[in-house]
């Protein structure tokens, strides 16, 4: 029998364990380790954030679920891993710290054959003073994040609708994040709902991020064929803030928020700073911060993990200049080099390097996008990395599957409005999500899979999505036939 | 009322933006409806390609 121990529950773990739930075996233990009770479909927080969805319609129990698959459900947060065991014997466990409601705090240990650790990020509000919920801005990070930044929004709805004008500010909260998608339709909703308020003449839109160019979105930008043109991403995403009158700044890095105020810095050395009355801003994301103890008790943390706390897989770690970086740099079965049994899937990974080509300011303020690992990129390691498991359960030496980044696409269905005839989403596909030059030397991805487009039928395809992965996640009849 | 110039050389001079024809399109039914199928068309070409890789 062996015993595989996922930690975290979002897309990467609930991707893996639903995979061993299709074919694993009795005989074998699966064991999820999650401080949630609940599961987020994360890309409708969105929703959450402008009232078109309450948190209820974007989350469920994770227990019954588990139940369903036949798979432990642990709920405590994982404090160390142990890869070599310790004074008790030489099997691999991890300590972890229960958070259910009748043994919060208490700590224990799970001890496990196989490790996945699929911790998602720690959203890294502490890195820019004043960034936040707990601070001055708001956030659609998580189901509770996105009600309270709704109940503001309403507020400020309210006071425009008596006369007043207000700003909204909407992007990045710091030089190094990733996940601007989120911001890019968090910004467009607003203004879909302003509009439908009838205040929309009352507010000032503003773009804030830390892209070179709009449509970056850490992938270095895309290039599509349209209109008998091969033309950059940022031609569409400048037209889209253009048609809603929305004003953008770029190359920025947020590093300070106060009460009305965001301060900035952007890639010139200039400082600026932005009036607000309404703001979202992502924070950076790091890696949870596990702890790695040898057998001897030792802090091996460093051999296991980068210095942003995500966990060294089969990537190239080299450090080169950018025009050396290479499609080979990026892992292909997601195992930690130094103990073949542990693995890391979605955010939790340690990329190589980031996409988009990294920039100072005069100032030596690193301002550029960290490369994307969310959504389907995080769900196919999942899938992957569980399959290698399991072949490697029945006797194969090495990982048999792979999901290089530089080998598979992503599709990203950005809302910029809800509504069944009304609504557009923008659709957006890159393949592969890292470029390859070598094999596409002009753009470095494959034209024929790399699209955009924005439409009512994005819009549906996004409400489509948005039943289907639910559905899916929750192990509801007919789950194995939709596809990652 | 005087007339003023529309200032040019600002950020919002240089972006297409989409004209009447172009927006009706996005939201028209039937056209959407067809765009609809080839979106997942699209979606599935890739989603095979990405699981093909190993």
């Amino acid at each position: 029998m062996a015993r595989i121990v996922i930690l975290g529950a979002g897309v990467a773990g609930h991707a893996a364990v639903r995979e061993f739930g299709k074919s694993i075996g009795a005989e074998h233990k699966v064991i999820v380790v999650t401080p949630n009770e609940k599961w987020n479909w994360i890309p409708s927080n969105i929703w959450v954030g402008v009232g078109e969805m309450t948190a209820e319609q974007v989350t469920f129990d994770l227990a019954p679920v588990y139940e369903k698959l036949g798979v432990e459900y642990c709920q405590a947060k994982c404090t160390a891993i142990h890869p070599e065991g310790g004074a008790a014997g030489d099997t691999p466990y991890v300590s972890v710290e229960y958070t259910g409601t009748n043994n919060s705090g208490e700590t224990g240990t799970v001890e496990y054959d196989y490790l996945i650790n699929c911790t998602g990020p720690k959203l890294n509000f502490g890195a820019t003073e004043g960034l936040g919920p707990e601070g001055f801005s708001a956030s659609v990070c998580t189901a509770q994040h996105a009600t309270e930044a709704n109940i503001w929004l309403q507020e400020t709805i309210s006071a425009m609708k008596n006369g007043e004008k207000k700003s909204f500010v909407v992007g990045t909260g710091h030089g190094m994040c990733t996940c601007q998608g989120a911001a890019f339709e968090y910004i467009y909703n607003i203004d879909h709902t302003l509009r439908k308020a009838g205040v929309r003449d009352k507010a000032t839109l503003t773009w804030i991020s830390n892209e070179y160019e709009l449509g970056d979105f850490g992938m270095g930008g895309v290039h599509i064929s349209r209109g008998g043109y091969v033309t950059n991403g940022k031609v569409f995403a400048e037209s889209l803030m253009v048609e809603r009158d929305i004003q953008w700044i770029t190359r920025a890095h947020v590093n300070k928020v106060e009460k009305n105020t965001i301060h900035y810095e952007n890639l010139d050395g200039e400082f600026g700073k932005l009036e607000f009355d309404f703001s979202m801003l992502i924070p950076p994301f790091a890696g949870v911060g596990l702890k790695a103890i040898d057998k001897a008790g030792e802090d091996i943390t460093e051999k296991l993990f980068a210095p942003n706390n995500f966990l060294k897989v089969d990537a190239d770690y080299t450090p080169r200049p950018f025009e050396e970086w290479s499609a080979a740099d990026w892992p292909k079965h997601y195992q930690n080099p130094l103990y073949n049994n542990i693995f890391a899937a979605g955010i939790a990974f340690a990329p190589p390097h980031p996409i988009s080509k990294p920039m100072k300011s005069p100032n030596g303020t690193p301002i550029s996008p960290t490369p994307p690992r969310t959504g389907m990129p995080s769900a196919n390691i999942g899938k992957a990395v569980a399959m290698s498991i399991m072949d490697m359960i029945n006797g194969a030496e090495n990982p048999t599957h792979t999901a290089s980044m530089a080998e598979i696409g992503a599709a990203c269905v950005a809302s910029t409005g809800k509504g069944l005839f009304t609504g557009t989403a923008a659709t957006m596909t890159v393949f592969p999500i890292v470029p390859d030059f070598e094999k596409y030397p002009e753009y470095g991805r494959d034209m024929s899979l790399t699209f955009g487009e924005v439409g009512l039928a994005g819009h549906w395809m996004k409400h489509a999505l948005h039943y289907m992965f639910l559905h899916q996640a929750q192990i509801k009849p007919g789950w194995k036939l939709i596809p990652d | 009322m005087t007339v003023k110039n529309k200032e040019p050389y600002q950020q919002a001079y240089y972006p297409p933006v989409p004209t009447g024809f172009t927006k009706y399109m996005r939201t028209s039914i039937v056209y959407q409806l067809y765009r609809f199928l080839v979106i997942n068309y699209k979606m599935i070409k890739l989603m095979v390609k990405s699981h093909n890789t190993g």
